[in-house]
C-alpha cells in the first residue's frame, strides 16, 4: 500500500507507469493479430529495422523530439517489412532468411549511423542509445501524450475494421472472394503493427520489442478460443507486464526496462501455458489421467461381466489374480475395484473374491451396449 | 596500413568466414531465425558461466555457450511440441527471456563483469588487437584471431567430415533418417556449432550482427549458385569481402566496424537481388518483357494464319484495324507488326498484312507445339 501511495504521489512514476501500461495494451492488441497470422517474428524485424530510421531522423532534422524520431522509426520499420515481403515474392529466398537478413542488416546500418552521430562534434546527440534497451525513466509527460495519441488512433482503427481483420486472420481467401480489398487490409494491419511497435521503442528498446508483440498474445491464446476475448486478454497481459516492468525498473537501480518487462511477460506466458483451462499443460495432463482411470475402471467391470457370463451364478466370486491376468494391458485393477465398490457395482465376498452386484451387472450391460453401438 | 589495422581485418575476415559456413546450412534448412535466437540467448550462458569460473577468457565459456545454444533449440522444440504455440512464436518467446536474464545480470553486476550492454550489442573489434596472446613470453598475435581461427577450423572440419550427411539431412531429412544418418543428431551438432561460432564472434561483432554475418552472405550466395559446395565457398568469399570493405567504410566514417560489415553484407545482397544472373530483379524483368513480346508476336502470326485465304481476311488482317481484333493498344500493335516485319515473318501489301513462308511455318509450329 505504501508503494501504491508513492506511486500516486510520484509524478515521474505515474508518467512512466501510464506510458508503459498503454503501450503494453496497444501491442497486446496488435500482437494478437500478428500471432494469429503467423507473423510472430515480423515484429522482431520491424523493431530492429526501426533503428536506422531513428538515427536518420535525427541526422536530417537535428531534432530529438519524440514524434520526429518515431516517424523516422516507423518509416524505416515499414520499409524493412516491405523488403521482407518483396524478397520473398520475387526470389527463392525463404521467409526466415529474408527476416533475418533485413533485421540484422538494418540494425547494422543503424549502428553505423548511431556511432557516426556519437562522434559528431555536436553535443545534442546524447540519449539516442536509449532506444537499444529502452529507458522507461526517460519518458516525459509529452512522450506519454504522444504514445497515448498514436495508440488510441491505432485502437480506433482496429475497432473500425474489426470484422475485416477477423476475416483476414482466419480466412483471407474467403475474404477476397467476398470482394474485400485484402492487399490494402494487409498493408493497413502491418502499418498499425509498425506504429504500435514504434511507440514502445523508447521504453522497451529495439532489441526486445518483439517480445511485447508475441508474448501477451501467445499467453492470451491459451485462455480463449474467441478473437474478441483473445485481443482483450492480450491487451490486459501487455498492460500488466508493461506497467509492472517499467515501474520495477524505475524504482530499482541498474535494472534496464526492456529486459524487466520481458521477464514479467515470460512469467505470464509460463503460467498461462501451465494452468490455462482446456489448453494448459497441467489441465491436459489431469484430463488424460481422468480419462485413463475411467477406462481402466470400465475395463475391469467388463472383465467381471465376462467372467460372470461363464458361471450360472452371477454372484459367484472371482479371485483378484484372475482379474489381474485379464487386465494385462490396462492395469490398475486394485484401484478400479475400490472405485467400483464405492459405486456399489461390485462387492467383496467372504472368501476375499470379487463379484458383480445386480446394479453392477446392469451397468456392465449398459456399457457393453454402448460399445456395441460404437462410433 | 598499420599492424593493428591489418590484424583487425584479419580477425574480421576469419569471423565472417566462420559465420558464413554454418549459416549456409541455416539458410538452406529454413532455420535462419534460429541464429537470431541462439546469438541472443548465449549471453545468458556466458554470464552464468562467468559467475562460475570468474574468467572471461576461459574456454569453459565457449562450452557453456554451446550448451546454451542447444538449450535454446530444445526449449523452442519443447514449446512447439506442447502444441500450444507455433514454432515462430516459440522462438519469439524463448530468446527474449534468456537474453533478458543475461542483460539484467550484466547490468546488476556490471562492476564485477567485464561485459556491458553496449559491447554485447556492438562488439569491440577495434580493441581486439590490444588483447595479445603470448606463448612462452613471445607475443604471437591477437588472442581473438587464434580463438576465431580455431572455431573456423572446427567449422571446416565438421562440414568436411559430415559433408555427405549434412547434405542429405538438409535436402531430404526423411531419406537421411531412413538410411540411418541420424538427422536429429546432426541437427543438434549443427546448433552447437552455430552457438560456438556465435560466442566467438560475439566478442568481435556483438550479438545481432552475428546474425547478419550468418544469414546475409549465404542468402546472397543462394541467389547466385545452385550447388552446395559452391554456395559454401561463395558465402565465405562474400563474408570476407563484407569484412574488409566494411572495415574501410567504418574507418572513413569513424563508425562501428561491425555495423558497417553488416551493412556491406546487406549491400552485397542488394546487388545480387538486383543483378543476379537469371534470378535478380533485372533478369526477371527482362525475361517478363521478352516473354510479353514473344507472346504478342505469336498471337499475331496465329491470327493472320487463321484468317489466311478466308473471305474475312480482308477485314481481319488489315493493318489499321488489326489492334481492334487482337484487343491491343494501337501503338503496341504497330511495334509488334514492325518487329515481326524486321524478322521476315510478315509483309504488308496495300495496307494488308500477309504471312511470309517463314511466318506461316512459325504460326503452325506455335499451334501444334
Amino acid at each position: 500500500m505504501e508503494f501504491l501511495g508513492d506511486l500516486l504521489a510520484n509524478y515521474t512514476l505515474r508518467t512512466v507507469g501510464m506510458g508503459a501500461v498503454f503501450l503494453g495494451a496497444v501491442n497486446g492488441v496488435l500482437g494478437a493479430f500478428a500471432v494469429l497470422r503467423k507473423q510472430s517474428l515480423l515484429g522482431d524485424a520491424i523493431s530492429h529495422a526501426a533503428l536506422p530510421g531513428i538515427a536518420l531522423a535525427f541526422l536530417l532534422t537535428g531534432s530529438k523530439a519524440t514524434l520526429v524520431l518515431l516517424l523516422g522509426a516507423a518509416a524505416a520499420g515499414w520499409v524493412g517489412t516491405l523488403f521482407v515481403m518483396n524478397i520473398v515474392k520475387n526470389t527463392r529466398v525463404k521467409y526466415d532468411s529474408a527476416l533475418g537478413l533485413v533485421l540484422s542488416v538494418f540494425f547494422g546500418i543503424g549502428l553505423v549511423l548511431l556511432t557516426y552521430i556519437q562522434r559528431m562534434p555536436v553535443a545534442s546527440q546524447a540519449g539516442l542509445d536509449r532506444f537499444l534497451f529502452g529507458q522507461a525513466a526517460t519518458l516525459l509527460a509529452r512522450d506519454v501524450a504522444t504514445i497515448g495519441l498514436l495508440g488510441a488512433g491505432v485502437l480506433l482503427i482496429v475497432l473500425a475494421v474489426w470484422k475485416e481483420f477477423k476475416l483476414l486472420c482466419f480466412d483471407p481467401d474467403f475474404a477476397r472472394s467476398l470482394g474485400f480489398p485484402i492487399r490494402w487490409l494487409d498493408v493497413l494491419l502491418i502499418t498499425l503493427l509498425v506504429t504500435s511497435i514504434v511507440i514502445g521503442l523508447q521504453t522497451v528498446g529495439v532489441v526486445l520489442m518483439s517480445a511485447m508483440v508475441v508474448a501477451p498474445a501467445a499467453a492470451a491464446r491459451q485462455w480463449t478460443d474467441r478473437l474478441g476475448a483473445m485481443v482483450a486478454i492480450s491487451a490486459f497481459f501487455g498492460a500488466l507486464a508493461g506497467g509492472a516492468g517499467a515501474l520495477t525498473s524505475s524504482v530499482m537501480e541498474r535494472l534496464p526496462t526492456g529486459p524487466t518487462i520481458v521477464l514479467c511477460l515470460t512469467v505470464i506466458v509460463l503460467v498461462s501455458l501451465l494452468v490455462a483451462p482446456n489448453r494448459g499443460v497441467i489441465w491436459k495432463w489431469a484430463r488424460e489421467r481422468v480419462n485413463r482411470n475411467m477406462l481402466q475402471v470400465e475395463a475391469v467391470l467388463a472383465d467381471l461381466h465376462v467372467l460372470a457370463a461363464r458361471h450360472d451364478d452371477p454372484g459367484h466370486g472371482h479371485p483378484i489374480s484372475v482379474l489381474r491376468t485379464m487386465s494385462i494391458g490396462h492395469g490398475g485393477v486394485d484401484r478400479s475395484l475400490e472405485v467400483l465398490r464405492e459405486r456399489g457395482f461390485v462387492r467383496k465376498t467372504a472368501d476375499g473374491t470379487w463379484s458383480l452386484t445386480p446394479r453392477g451387472l446392469e451397468e456392465a450391460k449398459r456399457l457393453e451396449g454402448r460399445r456395441g453401438e460404437g462410433p | 596500413m598499420t599492424a593493428p589495422q591489418f590484424e583487425i581485418q584479419l580477425i574480421a575476415v576469419v569471423v565472417a568466414v566462420s559465420c558464413a559456413l554454418p549459416g549456409t546450412f541455416l539458410v538452406l534448412r529454413r532455420m535462419a531465425m534460429m541464429s537470431d535466437a541462439i546469438s541472443h540467448s548465449i549471453l545468458f550462458g556466458i554470464v552464468v558461466a562467468f559467475f562460475v569460473v570468474r574468467d572471461l577468457s576461459s574456454p569453459f565459456l565457449v562450452v557453456a555457450a554451446a550448451l546454451t545454444g542447444v538449450l535454446t533449440v530444445s526449449l523452442v522444440e519443447l514449446l512447439n511440441r506442447t502444441g500450444l504455440v507455433r514454432e515462430d512464436a516459440a522462438i519469439g518467446l524463448t530468446f527474449p527471456a534468456l537474453f533478458s536474464v543475461g542483460v539484467i545480470l550484466v547490468s546488476r553486476y556490471a562492476g564485477s563483469v567485464h561485459l556491458d550492454t553496449d559491447s554485447v550489442l556492438l562488439g569491440e573489434l577495434a580493441f581486439a588487437p590490444f588483447n595479445r596472446l603470448a606463448v612462452m613470453g613471445y607475443d604471437i598475435g591477437p588472442r581473438a584471431f587464434y580463438l576465431m581461427a580455431g572455431i573456423m577450423l572446427l567449422n571446416i572440419l565438421f562440414i568436411a567430415v559430415f559433408y555427405k550427411e549434412l547434405k542429405l539431412a538438409t535436402f531430404d531429412a526423411s531419406l537421411a533418417g531412413v538410411l540411418g544418418f541420424l538427422p536429429g543428431f546432426l541437427h543438434y551438432a549443427l546448433m552447437a556449432l552455430v552457438s560456438v561460432t556465435a560466442v566467438g564472434a560475439f566478442d568481435a561483432v556483438g550479438s545481432i550482427l552475428v546474425v547478419a554475418l550468418m544469414i546475409a552472405p549465404p542468402t546472397t550466395a543462394y541467389l547466385l549458385v545452385d550447388r552446395l559446395s559452391l554456395m559454401l565457398a561463395v558465402s565465405a568469399l562474400l563474408g570476407a569481402v563484407s569484412a574488409i570493405s566494411g572495415y574501410w567504410i567504418a574507418h572513413v566514417l569513424d563508425a562501428s566496424i561491425a555495423g558497417s560489415m553488416a551493412s556491406m553484407a546487406g549491400l552485397l545482397f542488394g546487388a545480387a537481388y538486383l543483378a543476379a544472373p537469371g534470378r535478380g530483379l533485372i533478369a526477371i524483368t527482362v525475361r517478363r518483357v521478352r516473354q510479353r513480346w514473344k507472346f504478342a508476336q505469336t498471337m499475331l502470326l496465329v491470327h493472320l494464319y487463321n484468317h489466311e485465304g478466308l473471305p474475312a481476311e480482308v477485314r481481319e488482317n488489315r493493318i489499321p484495324t488489326l489492334h481492334e481484333h487482337l484487343k491491343w493498344d494501337h501503338r503496341f500493335a504497330e511495334r509488334v507488326v514492325a518487329a515481326a516485319g524486321r524478322q521476315g515473318l510478315v509483309e504488308s501489301r496495300d495496307r494488308r498484312l500477309l504471312l511470309t513462308d517463314r511466318g506461316r511455318r512459325a504460326a503452325r509450329e506455335a499451334m501444334v507445339g
